[in-house]
């Protein structure tokens, strides 16, 4: 039997119960079952509060405000989306901390359809300051992750998929990957986007580094590694990291490529690779939009010319 | 019924309930400013003067009973009892709603010394007192039981027509949740008359029920000295309608 990344998320949540009588893990009726035999090693420390998902992040909130470091998990549109404003709140506005972990990332619920999706989740995150988001792409990805984020005190996004790359990378929280080094751009590729990623690039001279932690963006790794044109590619809303790569590279000319779930009510059922294939996140679809990209750059003699032009036309 | 008297504490400061509409009027400026016109300022002066085990000295104390004011509206007679009491100066009211001020329009838990939560928009207070009252049971030294420290959350009777409320209301209930008290504080603001009244909520979902006058201190006093058992408490507490 495969290991899924929620396997892992239950097995060491057990084991963070265990070790730490501070932790306590909040659900609204989601992963119930893989929760029984720590409901009954620690009770009152398994809270399932049915399905009620904004009353799940306010008694995460609440259990955080008595000194508790609280694990609340659903799945990703319920978790983040039905619950926003008690993020926002009862977590972010009261300066508490919480571990919110989901599960249905992006298009994980092809045949659920739009209703269990949420490939905005990330973005919203977002919009309020001082969140960590990791992103595992690999069930081995999850402990290090969890555990880095239950460890800390502030607030924590874990978003599990069961989109998944073949292999297993080591990861260290915090950091990217390099996983590779070339000349002709830099490919940040974020979770369980690895190993498309990894097949579309194959005979194309790129960087490729891993992402598994998106916030905080580590600045350090990808500003010693990136050249001038660089390719983003997240398992979730297209563009949600382009604003905080953009504002690294605030200084340096450069072009930007950022790759992800469309901004679309696709309307489609079907299999997480239908849809993977929809958004061109597939590794064909990846190469095509990666090679048009690289084949774009202009001869600086021309590009010159360009700007040139357009600044005589607008006077 | 009948309830123990808990023991008074001597105040804080030397200001006490007849200070309070001037403690008012140094934030609105309005001189006319009389408590009728504030309809939670003596259930919060009740609570903080004859009931909450929680004072300046103790504001960390993990052991603390918690005020939660979930409705965030009209906080000037919060304000005013935190200050009688002696959490923030009473300077600090003179400087009401300021870029400096720790004051303003909805309370915030991170400026406000003795303040429980942020709030503002309405319906979080429950959620939050809920999460609270299950983490006082897990956390505490446990001498306490099941009913101390104990959690208040305020709430207007307009407020309960939020739905998260209902998230709460119901999953204490089902939980007999004896350490969470909810006071919902009627002045008849709410558009659509529910079937039932304010109560029915509450008496559906288990919770101990207690109606009193919202002006009447003793019977205030009684009503939230001493909590229900095995289960959480909601007092009604009646005021005039907001005219």
């Amino acid at each position: 039997m495969t290991i899924t990344m929620r396997d892992r998320f239950a097995t060491v949540a057990k084991s963070l119960l265990d070790d730490d009588p501070r932790v306590a893990v909040v659900l609204a009726e989601i992963s119930r079952t893989l929760f029984r035999d720590a409901e009954l090693a620690h009770p009152g420390r398994v809270i399932n509060v049915g399905i009620r998902e904004e009353l799940m992040i306010g008694v995460a909130g609440g259990l955080a405000l008595s000194g508790l470091r609280p694990i609340a998990h659903s799945y990703a549109p319920f978790l983040i989306e039905r619950a926003w404003e008690a993020i926002k709140l009862d977590l972010t506005h009261q300066d508490v901390g919480a571990v919110l972990v989901s599960i249905g990332a992006s298009y994980d619920a092809s045949l659920e359809g739009r209703t269990h999706q949420s490939p905005g989740d990330v973005a919203l995150l977002d919009t309020l300051p001082g969140w960590t988001v990791h992103v595992p792409g690999h069930p081995a990805d999850v402990e290090p992750l969890l555990r880095s984020a239950v460890g800390g005190r502030g607030c924590s996004y874990v978003r599990l998929s069961v989109e998944e790359n073949a292999e297993a990378v080591t990861i260290t929280p915090g950091r990217m990957q390099v996983i590779r080094r070339g000349d002709l751009g830099t490919v940040v590729a974020v979770g369980p986007l690895l190993s498309p990623t990894l097949e579309a690039v194959r005979g194309i001279d790129v960087t490729v580094l891993y992402a598994t932690t998106v916030r905080p963006f580590d600045a350090e790794t990808f500003l010693a590694v990136a050249g001038p044109d660089v390719i983003l590619i997240e398992p979730y809303l297209a563009g949600t990291s382009a604003a905080t790569v953009s504002r690294l590279l605030a200084h340096r000319p450069h072009r930007l490529l950022a790759l992800g779930v469309e901004q679309v009510e696709l309307r489609r059922y079907g299999s997480p690779a239908d849809h993977q294939r929809a958004h061109g996140l597939d590794a064909a679809g990846l190469r095509a939009r990666i090679e048009r990209f690289l084949e774009e750059i202009e001869p600086a003699e021309q590009k010159h010319k360009h700007i040139t032009q357009a600044i005589t036309a607008s006077l | 019924m009948k309830l123990a008297r808990p023991r008074r504490r001597p105040p804080a400061t030397d200001l006490g309930y007849a200070d309070l509409p001037r403690l008012m009027s140094l934030m609105t400026g309005d001189e006319k400013h009389t408590e009728s016109a504030t309809s939670t300022l003596d259930v919060l002066w009740v609570l903080y003067d004859r009931v909450l085990k929680v004072s300046p000295e103790t504001a960390r104390d993990p052991n603390r009973d918690r005020f939660l004011l979930s409705k965030g509206h009209g906080p000037m007679a919060f304000y005013a009892v935190l200050a009688a009491k002696g959490f923030i100066p009473v300077a600090a009211l003179e400087d009401f709603g300021s870029f400096d001020s720790i004051l303003g329009g909805h309370p915030d838990r991170n400026l406000i010394p003795g303040v429980e939560i942020s709030s503002g928009s309405l319906g979080h207070g429950l959620g939050l007192g809920v999460g609270l009252a299950l983490g006082l049971g897990l956390v505490g030294p446990g001498s306490g039981g099941h009913r101390s420290p104990r959690v208040f959350v305020m709430v207007g009777d307009a407020e309960l027509d939020e739905a998260s409320n209902h998230e709460a209301i119901y999953f204490a209930g089902a939980t007999g949740l004896e350490r969470l008290t909810a006071i919902v504080i009627d002045n008849s603001s709410r558009t659509h008359r529910v079937l039932g009244g304010l109560e029915g909520p509450f008496r559906v979902a288990g919770w101990e029920v207690r109606d009193v006058s919202g002006r009447d201190h003793a019977a205030l006093e009684a009503a939230l000295a001493v909590p229900a058992n095995g289960r959480p408490t909601a007092v009604i507490a009646r005021v005039e309608r907001n005219s």
